[in-house]
Formats: structure tokens, sequence, C-alpha cells
């Protein structure tokens, strides 16, 4: 994976199949504490102890289709590369949460990359069924998108209508350009 | 935290409301693109951009555009299903953005299946 959007795609495709109606996507930069959080938190089918215990490693997966299993263990990987921290909570019946961490200004860690892009693809493919909460924070200022509210705006307009998405898209890029995410 | 609330929306909730139905159970077209981890790093992500791009500027409103997992063939991604109503799914693989506009214009828009890029026609459908 080129960028830690990437990684969130994936992760959040993951929560997709595991039944997920809320998914919330949550980054944190805090430059004063040189550290970068991500955060992704679904209300998912969940995962027993055994399973939890195994996901990390890469030749286990729960898919018939192939016999790896990366996503999440290319995303520990990368928080490992730099300097931070990777962890999974999950309970079944209930969900899943995974948290990974970065040191800010490690030189291996990756760029936060096009996370406009991940949040409307996710919405145009999954967003008519599943609500996205994507809350963005870097340093003292945040940003929070929540598809639910928006699907109230729309009083019944399909979120994943093309010109609903290119306006998403316009303001998440505004929004990120303000909290200097972008720029 | 401030609140993401955009204006635009309910300028433009009344026009797109008179053609959105097509959207809600009416698509003639459904596009899957493969978003699996290996699907992800060989570029879907950018497949599914440029199509909904293509889309926009098609104004197509009976296209459905969603996305699956592995469909286990990982060294051929990125990969897309095409389901048409009443024909055999077709899927293509190593896919680039202007394949996929190709994919869009050359088989949904105007019905011609593009054997080059074609893996295989009458696989599983999705739905």
């Amino acid at each position: 994976m080129q960028d830690l959007s990437l990684h969130i795609l994936d992760i959040v495709e993951n929560s997709i199949d595991a039944g997920a109606k809320k998914i919330e996507i949550i980054i944190k930069e805090n430059i004063k504490q040189n550290m970068l959080v991500l955060k992704i938190k679904d209300n998912g089918k969940g995962m027993d102890k055994n399973t939890v215990a195994k996901v990390l490693d890469p030749f286990y997966t729960t898919k018939k289709t192939r016999r790896v299993g990366l996503g999440l263990s290319m995303l520990a990987q990368a928080a490992k590369e730099a300097e931070g921290d990777f962890n999974i909570k999950s309970k079944k019946g209930k969900g899943t949460t995974v948290t990974a961490k970065f040191v800010y200004d490690h030189i291996d860690r990756k760029p936060i990359g096009n996370m406009a892009e991940t949040i409307i693809v996710l919405i145009a493919s999954k967003g008519m069924n599943v609500d996205f909460i994507y809350k963005h924070h870097k340093n003292s200022k945040s940003f929070v998108l929540d598809t639910k509210i928006l699907k109230k705006e729309l009083n019944g307009v399909p979120i994943n209508n093309a010109e609903v998405l290119n306006i998403l898209r316009e303001n998440i890029i505004k929004e990120l350009k303000r909290i200097e995410v972008l720029t | 935290m401030k609140k993401l609330k955009i204006g635009d929306l309910e300028k433009i909730r009344e026009k797109v409301r008179r053609t959105a139905n097509l959207r809600q159970g009416k698509a003639r077209a459904k596009i899957t693109v493969h978003m699996g981890t290996c699907g992800i790093a060989a570029g879907a992500r950018e497949i599914l951009s440029a199509l909904l791009k293509e889309i926009e500027k098609k104004k197509l409103n009976d296209v459905i555009v969603t996305t699956s997992g592995c469909a286990g063939l990982c060294s051929r991604e990125p990969m897309a299903t095409v389901e048409i109503t009443g024909r055999p799914p077709v899927k293509y693989v190593d896919l680039t953005t202007e394949k996929i506009k190709k994919v869009l214009n050359v088989h949904i828009i105007k019905g011609n299946i593009i054997n080059d890029y074609a893996l295989a026609i009458g696989s599983e459908r999705t739905h």
C-alpha cells in the first residue's frame, strides 16, 4: 500500500464484509506530541478471542477465495516501521476497533494520502446501506463528516448520486485544507 | 468540532430527485469493482474514482457502482464485473483508468463486450 488512506479503505472493507452498518474513521494528527493515530471502529459481527489472536498472521484468513490475509498485518507492519503501535479489540456480536499509531515525523511513516477519495469511494459503493463517520483532527483543528446527517439533509435523494458525490468531494477537500491537512 | 454541513446539497436536492429514482432499484447496469487488499494495492480505488467521474460526465442515472472483496485472482487486479440486466456478467481484469472508461462507454452504453480486456463471461453474479 502506498499510503495510509489505502490501508484505511482496506480495513473499512473488512468492516463492511463483517456486516457493519456504522463505521467510524478517526484520524488524529498531533504534531506537538509527534503522533499520528488512526482508528477504525465498526459495529459488525466482531470476532472471538481465538480469531483476534490470529488476525495478524498473514497466512490466516476467513475468506475462501485465497489463503492469505494481508490487510491487517500490512497496517500493523506500517505502524511498526514508524516506531508505532497496533491494536485490535473485538467482541463477538458487538464490533471491532482497529487502532494504529505512528511516530509523526518518522522517516518511514507513510503519508496519509488521499482521504477525500477514500471517503468518496466508500460512500459511492456502500453509502446507501452503511453510515460512515469520518473525523479528522489536526492539532487544535478538526472536522467531522457524518453520512447519517447528510442523508437526512438529502431527504430521500441517494447519497451515492454522482452530483452529490462531487459536492461532497469538493467539501471534504475544502475542509481538509481548512484544518491544514492539505495545503 | 465543526460538522460538515453542505448548503449546496439543498440546492441540488430537487434537481436530483427528478432523476434519482432510476438509481434505486431500476438500474440497467451494475459495475462491481473488486476492492480486496490486492485490488486496493493494485489501484482499485483509482479505477472506481475514474468510473464515478465518467458516470457523472455522461450523466448516467441508471448505473450502480459497488464493491466486493477479492475474487481470488490477485495477480489480475484491478478487476471489475459488469452486469447488464438480462445478460451474463463479464469480468474484466488488469484494468487501468483508461480501460474502465472504455468499458463504460463501449460495454455499458453501447452494449458491446470488450473481449481484449475480459477474463470470463458468465461467471458468478453479485446479486
